[in-house]
Order: C-alpha cells, then structure tokens, then sequence
C-alpha cells in the first residue's frame, strides 16, 4: 500500500526530522484560511497528492508566488484528473530554494535478503532514469537488521554521495530516521527523491514510503482507508480488489481464469503463443471451492473487455469437480453469454467434466489444443 | 537418494488441528511421509489421523527425538513465530507452507534460521516431493514419478503441470521443490542446486521461473562458473506481464526495470541453458539435454 506524500512526511517529521513546512488542503476547505493560519510565506509549492507515479511530469506540483496565486492553483488542481484520478487532498509547502538534489531509497534485496539502501547524488529524477543514464553514481549498500543502520553507516552512504560538512550529520540523522520508518512502517520502500541538499542540512522535498500488503495486520488505521489509494488501478482492478480477487487488466479480447500464479501467467503466454491476446490476467489461487469460482467467472462474464473466457485449471489442492460447478453456477446466474472454453485436469477431473458435460460444455484435457480453440472463436 | 526430502525424513506439523494441516497431514501419510507428531497450542493430547499433537514443539521433539523436519501451516500472523519455535527445537528443515507472511518477517526468520544452519523452503510454497519416498508439501501425488530429473520452481500449479508432463512421457523425478512465489524466500535456485549437484540420481535439472527478481539470473551465473555441471532447462512464466504489476504471486512484478522475460532468458541462454516457450516443451527439452550426456 502506497502511502501520500503527506502521510509519510508526517511519519518522519514524528521522528523527530525537519521537513518542509507545509498545510494539508482536502477537498471543500477554506484554502486561504487555512494558509494564513499555518502561517507559511510564499512563495509555495502546491502538491497534488496522488499516488501515480510521475505526478511531476503531468502537472500535479505547481510553484506559485502568492497566497491567491496558491489558493486558484489548488482550486485547479483539485478539479484535474491526474492520469485519471482527481486528488481528495493537496499539500501546500513552503518552497524551498536548492541547488543540488540527491536521492535516497531503501528496498529489499531479495537475493541477499537485506534491507538495501540506494544512494544518487543525482536526484530529481526517477531511479530507473539514474539507473539507465547514470548507473556508476548509485551506491548500494545493504544492511544487517541485526543491529540496524549505523549511524556510520549513513555518514559513509552520505559521503560517498558527496555529502560533508554540517550537512553530513543532517544526512546520517536523515537516513537512519528513514531507515526507523521503513522498519517500523514494514515497508517495501521508503525514498526520498529529491532529497535537496543545502548549506547546512538535507531536507526532503518528497517522501514515498510503500507498506508491505501482507503486514496491513500490524498497520490498521492505514488498512482502514484502502479504497482512497487505489491510485493506479483501473475501474475493474478495483472492483475486483472489493471482491478480493487477483486481477491485472490487460488489453486483448480473451478473459483468462488460472489457478496459480505461475499457471496463470502461462496460461497468458500461451495465449499469445497461439496467435491471441488476453484480456486479463485471473488466479482462482489455491483450493478455490465452488463459490470462489463463481465470483471469477461471474466477474470475467460481466467485465467487457473478455470478449470470451478461456478457463485454464489444473487441479491439485483445487479440486476439478469443484470448479466445475462454480463454472455451472456462474453461467446459470448470468444474463451474459460469452464463448467459454475450459481446460480441466488434475483432482477429480472426471466429476467435473461430467459436470460440465451435463451444462453442454466439452472439457479440454490438452491446454494447447484447448488455447487453440479460444482463439480461433 | 533425492534432496532434502526422503525416507529418512521424520516430519512434525505444526498447525497440525487447523483445516489445511489436518486434510495435508492425510494425505501425507497415505503417500508413505513419516509424520511424528503434530503441534498445535492449546489441542496438546488430541490425536489427527493417529499422529500425536503437542503444544509445542520441544515438547513434540522431546517425545520423537528421531524428528528432524518441520512443515507449517500456521496463518501467516503467526507463521514467523512459528518457524523460530523449530529452529530453536533443533529441527533441520522447515517447510513453510503459508502464503501472505509480511516480508520482514521472512527476512528475518530466514537469516535466522541459516545462521542456525536450518533450511528453510518457502515461504507461499507447494513444499518439496522426492517421488516414491516422501512428500512434503500439498502437491497432488498422482502426478509424480520417481525418475532422473530434479525441478525446481517458483510456482506451484505450474511444478504440478511440468511434472505430469514428464511423467506421461515416461520422464520420472528425483526430487522436486517449489521454493515459493514471495519475494523473500529461504532456499533459492542456487542453493537447491547446491544439494542436485550432489545428488547421484539428479542427472538433469528443469528451472521454473517467473518475472521478477534475479533469482534465475544468479542460476546462469552458477553454471556459468561450473559450479553446477549437470545439464539445466529452463521455463519462465510472464512473457507477457506488464511491468509494474504484481501477477498473483507477491514475487512476480518488474520493479524499476529489472526482472523481466527478456533479460532473463537472454541471461540463461548465454549460458546454453535452452528456455522452453511453453512448458509442454519441457520433456524433450530435458531428455535432449540427457541424451548428449
């Protein structure tokens, strides 16, 4: 779970570590009022707070130079969709004069299995962007969650960036105050980009911090406000995150209902092998009964871009007979009619194609003959 | 022989009385696994499928002393604490059946456990199978045989449909490992294939990966560097994944760049490591690989 850029700056600023001083606008507020009472002088940064990436680029950070100049822009901000999604609130910041800007991360690296933090002295720009134009500049420098970040740890990080001097112990409080939050937030990323880099001290101009959605447990007054974060999915994504399924849209014409991951992205390559294009990407997941699977056809039957459903299961703690009622179920229930082909082996593969057999549908045994099919239809 | 997995295996299961533990434990055992006793805290004294439950583990082991691995399936909540309460038992190989663990716990439990030199498969896996032996996991048995070709994988449903692929093309299994779908996982690839480079059945490998991440990247790397030296074939799930998006498995999405089909089949390839473009390919791939032994 993405959180804004206002949450995670309030995470750090609890911390105890100085950031831009700032005024949080929702939707209907008083916007001028609520400037003057916060007591900022321009000139302002006016920040639309999506979660899209490249907010930027499409024109949801605005500098403006007067209160009434912050006040229209924010109006207008408020009303313009950002790759889709409006903002519910803006922050608007004391715009801080800079010259360098730097950027720091913490991910985990998978095959060390160590938190991992990644250090640019060129920021400003995204990672991927360092990577592709500047890949010598990033320092990458794991950590042992044994004992943590050390503070030497962060002075050495912060140096080999460039940093010195007064700012040098900004950046190391900095750093392990991020490292704190990534810790304590269960975070699969925490980054700050730009980092701007002054005189004396470093200030982070933007936060990103993402939570782990397996540990949504241990942070529940984020987990409460899910829907509002959506930020890049589409409107079938989300519906289908209300119904707690595991669904990507994608833009073919053939609905695919998998069960597993890996069985599932195969079932999308082979599609495409095949000469098709799949509309979709569904997994039933693992010991899917007869309700569950009714829900994913259901939900393929109604979702508009699956001009037919290719059904791809192989069953193990899945069982076929199952599924194949969940198919008869959905199919009974809907309005909809789509052509439908379903591939069916594995636990109880007899039950389920008599199943099916009785609702007028020959199961396929053979995936490559039944992906055939789908796609000739 | 086999790896990790075998006669020898002496299994307690922890989460043993819940739904999932209960139903695996059964057909566990009907495949012939030496389960010695089953942990679940509070049930101490009840009895699954004739397999004696404790509230703890030290209790289980000090009653079963010949115990030696571990399988859980405990919800992912309390799956961490689980994993340490058999590392400090002295149990050599945990099995970690639950899906949906926070990754920092996982980091955690799983530098833990090596640096105990505990095992750890998982997790959010099937477990592991050695055909004929044992079987450690919840795959469906009827599509494994004993045979030649050591797998191991990061899907689940996809190691059950390149197994039976091999099986009716008369292609057995010495051992085969779903080393999991999260991002963090205990054993990875290379260290799986530092126990089939040892294994005197093992005389091929089948690698099946999936986007993201570089866990098939440091596979090429080990047999480029001779380290492993038995013929290896190859399948990536996701060549056609969008970037960005997490497909199912908390393991498979390309982050900022890296991970993709691309890089990784040109990586395995360079090593003359053949990638197969469906997983039906598979059997001839590997018996190909075999033949020019």
């Amino acid at each position: 779970m993405k959180l804004f850029e206002f949450e995670a700056k309030e995470i750090i600023k609890n911390y105890g570590f100085e950031v831009p001083q700032s005024v949080l606008i929702k939707k209907g507020d008083d916007i001028e009022k609520k400037i003057k009472e916060a007591n900022i002088e321009p000139p302002l940064v006016v920040k639309a707070q999506v979660l899209v990436a490249g907010r930027g680029k499409s024109g949801g950070i605005k500098l403006v130079k007067s209160i009434d100049e912050a006040v229209k822009t924010a109006q207008i901000l408020f009303e313009t969709p950002i790759k889709g999604i409006k903002p519910s609130f803006i922050l608007i910041e004391k715009a801080i004069p800079h010259e360098n800007e730097l950027y720091v991360g913490i991910v985990i690296d998978r095959s060390l299995r160590m938190p991992l933090v990644l250090a640019s002295k060129y920021g400003g720009v995204d990672i991927e962007e360092i990577a592709r134009t500047k890949p010598e500049s990033i320092i990458r420098y794991p950590i042992n969650t044994v004992i943590g970040l050390r503070s030497y740890e962060a002075r050495i990080i912060g140096k080999s960036i460039g940093v010195t001097g007064k700012a040098l112990n900004s950046f190391e409080k900095f750093l392990t105050t991020l490292y704190k939050a990534f810790i304590e937030y269960d975070a699969e990323l925490a980054e700050s980009n730009p980092l701007a880099y002054l005189n004396d001290k470093v200030l982070p101009l933007d936060l990103r911090i993402t939570i782990d959605d397996n540990s949504l447990f241990r942070h529940e007054n984020y987990a409460k406000t899910e829907e509002e974060r959506l930020g890049e999915n589409t409107e079938y994504e989300i519906k289908a995150h209300e119904l707690d399924l595991a669904f990507v849209e994608l833009d073919g014409d053939i609905g695919v209902l998998g069960n597993g991951a890996g069985l599932t992205m195969t079932t999308m390559d082979l599609i495409y092998e095949y000469g098709g294009k799949p509309a979709n990407f569904l997994d039933m997941g693992g010991g899917a009964d007869a309700e569950h699977v009714k829900t994913c056809v259901k939900f393929l039957l109604d979702y508009p871009k699956a001009k037919k459903i290719f059904i791809n299961m192989f069953g193990g703690i899945t069982r076929a007979d199952e599924v194949a009622k969940g198919v008869v179920m959905a199919l009974n229930e809907s309005k909809v009619k789509k052509p439908i082909v379903i591939r069916l082996t594995g636990t109880n593969e007899e039950q389920g194609r008599e199943i099916l057999k009785k609702a007028g549908i020959e199961a396929f045994n053979d995936p490559i003959e039944a992906v055939k099919v789908v796609v000739s239809k | 022989m086999g790896i990790l997995v075998n006669e020898n295996t002496r299994l307690i299961v922890q989460g043993i009385t819940g739904n999932e533990g209960s139903f695996h434990t059964k057909l566990m055992l009907d495949y012939g696994t030496k389960i010695v006793a089953g942990v679940t805290p509070g049930k101490g004294g009840m009895n699954v499928h004739g397999v004696p439950v404790y509230d703890t583990v030290v209790e289980a082991v000090k009653e079963h002393p010949e115990a030696n691995s571990s399988i859980i399936f405990v919800p992912a909540k309390f799956a961490a604490d689980a994993v340490y309460e058999s590392v400090d038992a002295g149990l050599k190989l945990v099995v970690v059946i639950t899906e949906h663990i926070p990754v920092h716990d996982s980091l955690e439990f799983i530098n833990y456990a090596k640096s105990k030199g505990v095992n750890v498969i998982g997790p959010n896996c099937p477990g592991a199978i050695t055909p004929g032996k044992a079987k450690v996991g919840i795959m469906p048995a009827h599509v494994f045989t004993p045979g030649p070709v050591g797998i191991a994988s990061r899907s689940g449903t996809l190691t059950y449909e390149v197994s039976y692929a091999l099986s009716r093309a008369g292609i057995g299994q010495s051992t085969v490992i779903g080393i999991g779908g999260d991002p963090v996982i205990g054993l990875t690839f290379t260290e799986v294939m530092e126990y089939y480079e040892k294994d005197p059945q093992t005389k091929a490998l089948i690698i099946v990966g999936e986007i993201g991440g570089d866990a098939e990247e440091r596979a090429a790397k080990m047999v480029e560097e001779k380290r492993f030296t038995k013929p290896v074939v190859a399948f990536i799930a996701g060549r056609t994944a969008p970037e960005g998006k997490r497909m199912g498995h908390a393991g498979a999405i390309i982050m900022l760049g890296s991970g993709t089909y691309k890089d990784k089949v040109e990586r395995l390839e360079s090593v003359g490591i053949k990638v197969a473009k469906t997983p039906f390919e598979l059997p001839k791939l590997v018996s190909d690989a075999m033949k020019s032994l």
